[in-house]
């Protein structure tokens, strides 16, 4: 038998690889990673004394309690001094000089060295958040506590978030159940354009006149079973992409012992596994070399998964084998992590509505 | 409560030999080869072989993955005892805390207390990304600006909340630097003015170039011991009067404006029997000026928030109203690394035995070196003092 080789060392980036911010966290602090995930703003508290408490502790500095809990906290703050960094020891911030830091005091409590947006003032209120940085590592960010005029724009955000705004997106499959409404709240969000995939962009689907109708949509041809296709519009647009979200799918529930199986478990494996491989071939390398790109950086790839990458109906075994693909490929995360690139696994339940309706129905 | 000291004195005991190894920018050698000059230094200064040293105090960020332990089998030392001070800016006033009570109890007859780092080019970064678990997690990713960024923080506070303003800072600097074109050991060899001062870059505001200590290699170090074996050896030596050490003092304060000097002073100076006015020479650990500000008020020479005014109406040159940091302190003859809390208490001891040469304050008997710290996320956490008093001139 084949022996697999085991799991990869971290390997450092490749040469020309954008730097990326200081990465190493204790086990401890990763507890600010799961919250800053889900957008939460999350400290350490003390079970027996109500403290909360920061930097990340294994125990409680008032009663030694060696159970600190990561709960939500209060999101506000003083700001109580602030400087401006000109010089670092580090390759990612000597690009991205000057870089604001600041000393909050938390309404909770601790003290809190924070990134600080370029409109914080000292002495007034600050709004704390959790965010990823480039790095996909847990950092707090400290916005004013009240809207300022272009707030979005503050260049330390941008590096913490992938907001739409201004992008340009590319949506990989049109048909996609989620397509439409994609579309449309990423136009709203501020999304430059939005540049959707179809393998025939003159034929008729659910939610077709929907998308063309949507002002700054845009079809695109575009058939992801045929990688010259792929690479032709990487070659057209793949340099300008922000963010692409791979809806590459294809809903066809089979039983194994069924006739029609080989074939159509072939089709499914085309149009989802063997996409994913063409589109992170055509479009992935661009968008790494970009990853820290300042401002143009690219920004994320986003996978659509459904609940079924993680387990099989008997109905839906083609749809767990295929979904591991983009499952998988969103688990290289370390790799495009190197490259300052988001990648975001989403789990849409409209879709596995969908194939659990299938399911029902047989 | 004020707390009663019932602290036994350090009658009998002494420092000597001051060595200082002149300090290099960067280094190609290893912490090892700095800390074995340091201690050659001090056994040619003292007429002894290194295996008469019985007492070892050691303090290094860089002999990795050595410790106290592996420079005894390196250097040829054979100690009855030992001790590994990994404290930076206050290992120097720990060591010879440490040191002066073994010798006390008869542990050790002559303790070596011996600071020394190199600095090869990525030295700097590396102690600063690795210097504690809490910057690993919640400063050092916040802009990697390393000290000068968590003094920045202090110092702007500061400047908000006691009205000093960068002249005061610069004023001190200025100070020092003439101080230090008299020492010829010390890395900076132009002069500073105020507008040399002024008009530098920034570094992390409100802090500039010259707020800044210049990270270098070089080693600092003195012996303990009794002063009968200081005599009996032919040694001039300081007397110890008193020492204080605090760590993680005033946790309250939402930003440092103190550090834990202002907890101990008053035991600092009853154990020592005088009072601030009597002190001859100081040298503040000068990381940067602000925190030398802070050691005035928190040392006694003024209350807390009047440092910028003192500033004003004192002059800090060797022939000044307040002769201070006498050999251009780290911020103008280099930061060593862990030396740095030794380079206060080796010119010190110079001074107060009457041996510095050309930065000599005249008349010095008393005098006072202060050690601080360790910023291990917002604030640096260790502080100490020791007053010297230098008898055979």
């Amino acid at each position: 038998m084949t022996k697999l080789p085991g799991p990869e060392a971290p390997k450092a980036p490749p040469a020309g690889a954008p730097p990326l911010p200081p990465a190493n966290r204790s086990r401890t602090a990763h507890g600010l990673t799961r919250a800053a995930a889900e957008g939460r703003f999350a400290l350490q508290r003390c079970p027996a004394c109500a403290r909360f408490t920061y930097p990340p502790r294994d125990a409680c500095p008032k009663c030694l309690c060696p159970a600190l809990e990561f709960v939500d906290a209060p999101e506000g703050g003083l700001l109580v001094s602030s400087t401006t960094i000109h010089a670092s020891v580090d390759p990612y911030f000597r690009e991205h000089l000057p870089w604001r830091q600041g000393l909050v005091t938390a309404d909770c409590g601790p003290p809190i060295i924070v990134h600080l947006h370029r409109d914080c003032v000292e002495g007034e209120r600050v709004r704390l958040s959790l965010q990823l940085d480039k790095a996909g590592q847990p950092v707090v960010f400290a916005r004013p506590a009240t809207e300022t005029p272009n707030m979005q724009d503050d260049p330390a955000w941008q590096e913490m978030t992938a907001d739409p705004r201004s992008r340009r997106i590319l949506i990989t499959n049109g048909r996609h159940p989620a397509a439409p409404a994609l579309a449309r709240a990423l136009l709203q969000a501020g999304a430059a354009s939005v540049d959707v995939g179809l393998s025939d962009p003159d034929e008729a689907f659910d939610g077709g006149a929907l998308l063309r109708a949507t002002d700054n949509v845009t079809p695109v041809a575009l058939d992801l079973t045929d990688a010259r296709s792929v690479a032709a519009l990487a070659a057209a647009i793949g340099a300008e992409v922000d963010i692409l979200i791979n809806t590459a799918d294809h809903v066809r529930p089979v039983h194994l012992f069924e006739r029609d199986a080989p074939r159509c478990l072939m089709e499914t494996m085309d149009a989802t596994v063997a996409a994913t491989a063409h589109l992170a071939q055509a479009f992935g390398p661009a968008m790494m070399a970009r990853g820290a790109a300042g401002p143009n950086s690219a920004v994320a790839w986003v996978n659509i998964l459904s609940a079924y990458a993680l387990g099989g109906h008997p109905v839906a075994v083609a749809l767990a084998a295929r979904r591991a693909a983009p499952r998988r490929h969103t688990g290289s995360q370390r790799l495009y992590r190197s490259r300052g690139r988001r990648m975001v696994p989403a789990r849409t339940p409209a879709e596995d509505i969908a194939v659990a309706a299938f399911a029902c129905g047989r | 409560m004020t707390r009663q000291p019932v602290r036994k004195s350090y009658d009998g005991i002494v420092a000597a030999v001051p060595v200082s190894v002149p300090y290099e920018r960067y280094s190609i050698e290893s912490a090892h080869w700095w800390i074995a000059r340091a201690l050659k230094g001090l056994c040619e200064g003292a007429g002894i072989d290194h295996r008469d040293i019985d007492g070892f105090a050691m303090a290094s960020f860089t002999t990795a993955p050595d410790s106290a332990v592996g420079l005894t089998q390196h250097l040829g030392l054979s100690p009855r005892w030992l001790d590994h001070v990994p404290m930076g800016g206050v290992a120097g006033v720990v060591s010879l805390r440490r040191a002066a009570r073994a010798v006390q109890a008869g542990d050790a007859d002559i303790v070596a207390c011996v600071a020394g780092d190199t600095n090869q080019v990525d030295t700097f970064r590396k102690t600063v990304a690795h210097f504690s678990r809490f910057a690993q997690d919640a400063s050092y990713p916040y802009g990697a600006g390393g000290a000068n960024a968590s003094f920045a923080l202090i110092a702007r506070y500061y400047m908000n909340r006691f009205g000093a303003r960068r002249e005061d800072f610069g004023k001190l600097c200025v100070a020092q630097r003439a101080n230090a074109l008299k020492n010829p050991h010390a890395l900076m060899k132009t002069p500073l003015t105020l507008d040399d001062y002024m008009r530098a870059r920034p570094i992390a505001e409100p802090l500039h170039l010259f707020d800044c200590v210049m990270p270098c290699a070089g080693a600092e170090a003195f012996l303990i011991m009794r002063e009968e074996t200081a005599s009996a050896l032919g040694l001039p030596f300081a007397r110890i009067l008193s020492t204080i050490e605090r760590h993680h003092a005033f946790a309250e304060d939402e930003v440092q404006y103190r550090g834990g000097w202002a907890r101990d002073v008053g035991e600092l100076y009853a154990m020592a029997g005088i009072t601030p006015s009597e002190i001859d020479v100081v040298q503040t650990y000068d990381d940067y000026p602000v925190i030398s500000m802070m050691q005035f008020e928190d040392l006694g020479f003024c209350a807390k928030g009047e440092a910028p005014d003192f500033v004003r109406s004192h002059s800090f040159e060797i022939d000044g109203s307040f002769p201070h940091n006498t050999s251009g302190g780290q911020l103008s003859a280099g930061q060593a690394g862990a030396a740095g809390g030794h380079l206060g208490i080796v010119e010190c001891l110079r001074q107060v035995t009457g041996r510095a040469g050309p930065t000599q304050v005249e008349q010095a008997r008393i005098g006072l070196a202060s050690g601080f710290g360790m910023i291990n996320y917002d604030r640096g956490l260790s502080s100490g003092a020791v007053i010297l008093w230098g008898e055979t001139q």
